[in-house]
């Protein structure tokens, strides 16, 4: 109790930025696979109401940052907070997208019953799903266009459909913090419309969203937020400040160009880390 | 067939036996569906030739040879096999596969000892351990199958009113775990469920084919629908309706042991769903694809 208390206090003399309106607020976080650093003494507050990327090379600790968020990793050391409380506290507060290839999609089941999972908790042991919570999946189903494939079985879906489906799953629950693992990954072009313009709905509803991102040419125009994170983090506000070449240099190891730029950057036949510069935009 | 349905009802061993089988065949049916769909299908095979100490060992303990005593020690080693999976496969360096392989003949080894050092005792007190190896169907009694009705019943309970925790453990593990579901207790309780399942089934077919039992019936039901819940309900009456089967016909050729008649009839069941189902069957995909290429192939004459 006391300790609490201490470790209250020194934070918040001892952080830059006060974080009081900080939806999900990273301190001192380190992360280690055996023997290796994944995550490096991360120190990151996300204010509430932003849209926010992620971006990083391969490797960086992207996802596994979005897993200690979570519980889903155990950490080194570090102090994570959603709103100021500890995510057991909060857990209703927050939705979670995985990567899509992190299921079997051959599993036996609908569209909306994967979507009527994101009820579950709020149900509770031992009571089932009935109208309401079918209902509640319709409405999320509706606002990922995917109202009409509700009796698909999950097997018969696009990658982009797959996506929809558990943007809606994360819908259904109704959170303020919503924490998404490359939705944009491997899906069509109209996918990744509807996913942008709903995650700016969310952003309108003074939701935070935080998405781990690959595609570099898109940050200025879907985000308003980024973290550029290489093990270390690299820097991390506001795209206009933070998302500069000099930035990206220290992010990606100095071998990266991207849109808007007059910086000659090598053949990107050649260039490893092309594919970091992102896909040409129709 | 008329005859083997008639001696069913009215020969009573052969009635006992027909409804141990079929208990157990439900039972193992319903419970073997999630570790198919966790691909987990081999931990019932490790966890049953586990269980092969435990009913020597339980033995050499109580010097009783009344089923629920072996059965519980059964149980118990079935179990560590189990844990020891998991403790191994923890290590990233040990995969699951290889953990199961290591479990599976460590455990089995030990059994297999014990029981011939058991059988080298002047006395003959030990006699009948080792029909748990094949399992011996036709010493089924009434009492047997009343106790193989009720500690299954109580699994598939479980299974029921921790339905939509299973499912979703199953199906994204990680979901659960974020949303705050104690996923290790789950997932423990979900082996448990297999053990029990495996426990009791092993004095009517043994520790050596029980694991058939979990995979074939829950195997053949997948094959003919995509909803969890119609799955698990026809993986049951697939493993009865094996169960029934096998008794009858070793029923009626008395050279014929009940636990591998059981075991093929399961098999047969998954064989034709595995040709013959109208979704997933190979017969009907391939009937599809020839369909297909030929109007693919009339079209592009046509153009």
């Amino acid at each position: 109790m006391n300790d609490d208390v201490v470790k209250n206090r020194h934070t918040e003399t001892s952080t830059v930025h006060p974080a009081t309106d900080a939806a999900v607020s990273v301190h001192d976080l380190t992360v280690a696979y055996r023997e290796q650093p994944v995550l490096w003494d991360v120190d990151l507050d996300i204010p509430s109401g932003v849209l926010a990327a992620i971006v990083g090379p391969n490797g960086a600790g992207k996802t596994t940052l979005l897993k200690s968020l979570l519980d889903l990793v155990p950490s080194v050391s570090g102090r994570i907070r959603f709103h100021g409380e500890p995510f057991r506290a909060r857990r209703r507060d927050v939705a979670y997208v995985p990567q899509r290839g992190s299921v079997d999609w051959d599993f036996p089941t609908t569209v909306a019953d994967v979507v009527t999972m994101g009820t579950y908790r709020r149900l509770g042991w031992l009571r089932r799903p009935g109208h309401t919570e079918h209902e509640a999946a319709m409405t999320a189903l509706r606002r990922v266009g995917m109202a009409d494939l509700a009796t698909r079985q999950i097997s018969e879906l696009s990658g982009g459909q797959q996506q929809r489906v558990f943007l809606a799953r994360a819908l259904v629950q109704d959170a303020s913090v919503y924490i998404m693992d490359e939705p944009f990954q491997g899906v069509d072009a109209t996918t990744e419309r509807t996913i942008i313009e709903l995650l700016k709905e969310l952003r309108g509803e003074g939701r935070t969203v935080l998405v781990v991102h690959h595609d570099l040419q898109t940050v200025p125009d879907y985000f308003d937020w980024v973290a550029l994170l290489n093990v270390r983090l690299v820097a991390a506000g506001p795209v206009r400040e933070v998302f500069t070449q000099e930035n990206l240099r220290l992010a990606y190891g100095g071998r990266v160009g991207f849109a808007g730029t007059k910086e000659p950057t090598s053949g990107p036949d050649k260039d490893p880390t092309s594919s970091y510069m992102g896909r040409i935009r129709p | 067939m008329s005859e083997a349905l008639q001696l069913l009802w009215t020969d009573y061993t052969l009635r006992n036996v027909a409804a141990g089988t079929a208990v157990l065949g439900a039972v193992s049916g319903a419970l073997g569906c999630f570790a198919v769909l966790r691909r987990r299908s081999l931990l019932g095979d490790a966890v049953s030739h586990a269980a092969l100490p435990g009913i020597v060992l339980a033995w050499l303990l109580t010097g009783s040879k009344a089923a629920p005593v072996l059965v519980a020690g059964a149980g118990i080693t079935g179990w560590l096999g189990a844990a020891a999976v998991s403790a191994l496969a923890r290590r990233e360096r040990i995969r699951e596969d290889t953990a199961l392989a290591l479990v599976l003949s460590v455990f089995f080894g030990a059994g297999l000892m014990l029981l011939t050092v058991v059988q080298g005792r002047p006395d003959a007190s030990q006699a009948g351990l080792d029909t748990f190896l094949f399992g011996q169907a036709a010493a089924l009694v009434e009492r047997d199958v009343l106790t193989m009705g009720a500690v299954g019943g109580v699994a598939v309970l479980v299974l029921a009113l921790f339905w939509k925790e299973f499912k979703l453990l199953s199906f994204d593990a990680d979901a659960a775990a974020v949303a705050g579901y104690p996923v290790k207790l789950l997932d423990h309780l979900l082996t448990l469920l297999l053990v029990v399942a495996v426990v009791v089934g092993l004095q009517a077919v043994g520790v050596v084919l029980m694991s058939s039992l979990l995979i074939a019936p829950a195997a053949a039901a997948r094959q003919w629908t995509n909803r969890l819940g119609r799955m698990v309900v026809l993986a049951a009456v697939i493993g009865a309706m094996s169960g029934a089967l096998g008794a009858a016909v070793s029923g009626l050729a008395p050279g014929i042991p009940t636990g591998p008649a059981v075991v093929l009839a399961a098999t047969a069941a998954f064989v034709v769903s595995l040709l013959f189902s109208p979704s997933r069957g190979l017969v009907s995909r391939r009937l599809r694809a020839a369909a297909r290429d030929r109007r693919l192939r009339t079209e592009g004459d046509a153009s």
